[in-house]
């Protein structure tokens, strides 16, 4: 068990490496002169050197890398190429509003998807499962922002029973921060749920032809129990780790939805950094994603261990 | 029928008047395929008396796991039981609600499966799933009914009960795995056990020590067996009682001494020859195995007259045109064949 955790956890140091060495050649690989960028249309090719001076841009490669790795592992992000405010700083700014929208998101698309996939599986044919499958691919090939569009028209304009966009901090009450997040929640939810929805239809009805299926309806279990209780449990692998791979979806579908409800998160910042070739930002942001990506998916193994005795062993 | 039984020449020693445990009578299950129907159980009826063994046999695909599934009313679609009445203490199972059948299930009928290694759930442990039926049916607290599950496995054989209650299906090899089936059916003591080829898939050497421990435990608690299995030798060990099925209905029954002494139908005959015996190594024209020619006959397409007509060497223009009934040929004795006397004439022991 211990010996699984820690191998686990060290596995996941040469991804963040390799994470970190492809982040730091964006700056290299990305066309334009970030020094160019940095001194505007009016600067001279001197204005340019003594910027590229500056921001150690001359130095060699691998020096430029182990530099920035260094700074790295104290905290250290670099400064924003704008604001000229440590691009950490910037991050920490707006994380709640990316770390609520995506967590709640979450809740919403497994607290939805899983008993749809379940009760698809246990009605496999009939016109409920083919109603979920139906939701599922909808839910898949809808764009997200044409299905914020369409939230805001329905719920904002037309009935007006929530706002048309913003962010209200959980700190100022539920009530209102709900208020604000329900909507961008649904929009960027839908994907995810239609995929755990889809996913735990097929592992379940897998698990549903199983001898030991049979076995838990022999002993006189009622149907509930032997889903819940038998089915869902073994079918929990697959849709756990389908959990785990589609936070990366989670990531680009914030960015999207934090645009269409002008939510002040870590997506809008990616964006304005983008259009601002501000590289430390959008350095950071990346990191820090995958970062975040990594240690889901680090929990995904982890929670492995619980639902399945023989991974622990 | 009912009365022949009673008045069985050679009644086996406990079981003459005997009350009737479970009775099916009539039973049809068929399942509704996209290519036709398929008659798995046509017509079959047997009962099982109070604390004996009865023998279901023939050979895979002839019905008999069908029918005994059809007892927990456990056929899944597309199959469905379209005839027949399983009754149970006077209470006919297939007229029961959903909620009414799962307390007979695990509880008065409990049933065991072909496959060890499968039909537990792998991811709970063993305690969780014995004591779970415990708790359903008996009604016991939590702590109760995980004591139960310990003593349960004390009762199959299980070393360090204490311990192998917490652990998990994969940590144990098939037989075990068998013995923690045998003792999660026989928690709630029912009054029929049915065990759908409990050995098959088991190693010979271990085959004989869980037959051995089901019979021991069906003494211990009174418990009616019904073995089904294509393997004669299990049945000729076991069983007081013999039910010959083929292709869908039953073409025999008899009391085990009986059946083997005199059997009258020629697809038993067939299935004994098939069985190797060692004790007849010697004499090299006997010593040699039978097969039965063919196969068992699509259940979708059956020939019109009797099932076996084509693999029967005794067939005669009758049986490939007319069905033969299901009759008593001596007290107790019953076969559906035209020719019983001639297959038991040309019968030698």
């Amino acid at each position: 068990m211990y010996a699984y955790l820690i191998r686990r956890i060290l596995a996941t140091i040469p991804v963040m490496a390799v994470v970190a060495v492809f982040v730091f050649s964006l700056l290299f690989l990305s066309p334009g002169d970030p020094a160019a960028i940095i001194a505007g249309d009016l600067a001279t090719a001197d204005d340019i050197a003594r910027i590229r001076e500056r921001l150690g841009l001359n130095e060699p490669f691998l020096v430029q890398f182990g530099k920035w790795v260094f700074n790295l592992m104290r905290g250290d992000l670099g400064v924003s190429i704008f604001s000229n405010l440590p691009v950490s700083k910037l991050m920490l700014q707006r994380l709640e509003p990316t770390l609520m929208l995506t967590s709640t998101t979450l809740v919403i698309a497994i607290c939805a998807a899983v008993p749809m996939g379940v009760i698809a599986a246990w009605k496999a044919g009939t016109f409920i499962d083919r109603g979920v499958m139906l939701f599922a691919v909808l839910g898949f090939s809808f764009p997200s922002f044409v299905l914020g569009y369409l939230l805001i028209y329905t719920f904002s304009i037309k009935l007006e029973v929530l706002p048309v966009q913003g962010y209200t901090s959980i700190s100022k009450g539920f009530g209102p921060f709900l208020n604000n997040i329900i909507l961008p929640s649904l929009t960027l939810g839908m994907v995810q749920a239609a995929l755990v929805a889809r996913m735990t239809r097929t592992s379940v009805l897998e698990v549903l032809a199983e001898d030991y299926i049979r076995t838990a309806h022999a002993k006189g279990l009622a149907t509930h129990k032997v889903l819940i209780g038998h089915a869902l449990k073994n079918a929990a692998v697959p849709i756990v780790t389908i959990i785990g791979v589609s936070f990366a979806l989670l990531i680009g579908g914030a960015i999207i939805t934090e645009s269409v409800f002008a939510i002040p998160g870590l997506g809008r910042l990616t964006v304005d950094a983008i259009l601002r070739r501000d590289y430390p930002i959008i350095q950071g942001v990346i990191l820090v994603f995958s970062g975040a990506y990594v240690l889901v998916n680090l929990a995904v193994d982890i929670i492995y261990t619980f639902l399945d005795p023989r991974i622990r062993f | 029928m009912v009365q022949a039984t009673q008045t069985m020449t050679r009644p086996d020693p406990g079981s003459g008047g005997a009350e009737r445990v479970l009775e099916i009578e009539n039973l049809k299950t068929h399942f509704f395929t996209r290519d036709g129907v398929v008659r798995a159980v046509d017509g079959v009826s047997y009962h099982v008396l109070k604390g004996e063994t009865l023998g279901v046999v023939g050979e895979s695909g002839c019905g008999k796991s069908v029918s005994a599934l059809s007892v927990l009313r456990l056929i899944a679609k597309p199959g469905r039981i379209v005839q027949g009445s399983i009754k149970m203490s006077g209470r006919n199972l297939l007229d029961l609600s959903d909620r009414e059948m799962r307390s007979i299930r695990g509880n008065d009928i409990s049933m065991i499966f072909q496959e060890p290694m499968t039909s537990l759930n792998p991811v709970l442990t063993l305690g969780r799933q014995i004591a779970e039926t415990i708790m359903l049916h008996q009604g016991l607290s939590k702590k109760d009914a995980w004591d139960k599950s310990v003593e349960m496995l004390k009762l199959v054989r299980i070393p360090e009960a204490e311990r192998r209650v917490t652990e998990y299906p994969f940590q144990m090899s098939g037989g075990m795995r068998q013995r923690v089936m045998i003792a999660m059916a026989l928690s709630c003591n029912p009054k029929v056990l049915l065990a759908d080829e409990p050995t098959t898939a088991l190693d010979v050497t271990i085959q004989a020590q869980i037959l051995h421990l089901m019979l021991e435990l069906k003494e211990k608690l009174g418990t009616a067996i019904v073995l089904i299995t294509h393997d004669l030798g299990v049945v000729a060990e076991t069983c007081q009682r013999i039910v010959v099925m083929y292709a869908g209905k039953k073409v025999e029954e008899a009391t085990a001494d009986e059946l083997f002494e005199r059997p009258l139908h020629p697809y038993t005959v067939g299935l004994m020859k098939s069985v190797p015996r060692l004790d007849r190594a010697a004499v090299e024209e006997q010593a040699r195995l039978m097969e039965i020619p063919g196969m068992v006959p699509s259940l979708k397409n059956m020939p019109p007259g009797c099932a076996f007509a084509p693999r029967c060497v005794f067939a005669t223009e009758r049986c490939r045109i007319e069905e033969p009934g299901f009759e008593m040929k001596a007290g107790g004795h019953f076969a559906a064949c035209f020719n019983s006397d001639k297959v038991a004439e040309t019968y030698h022991g």
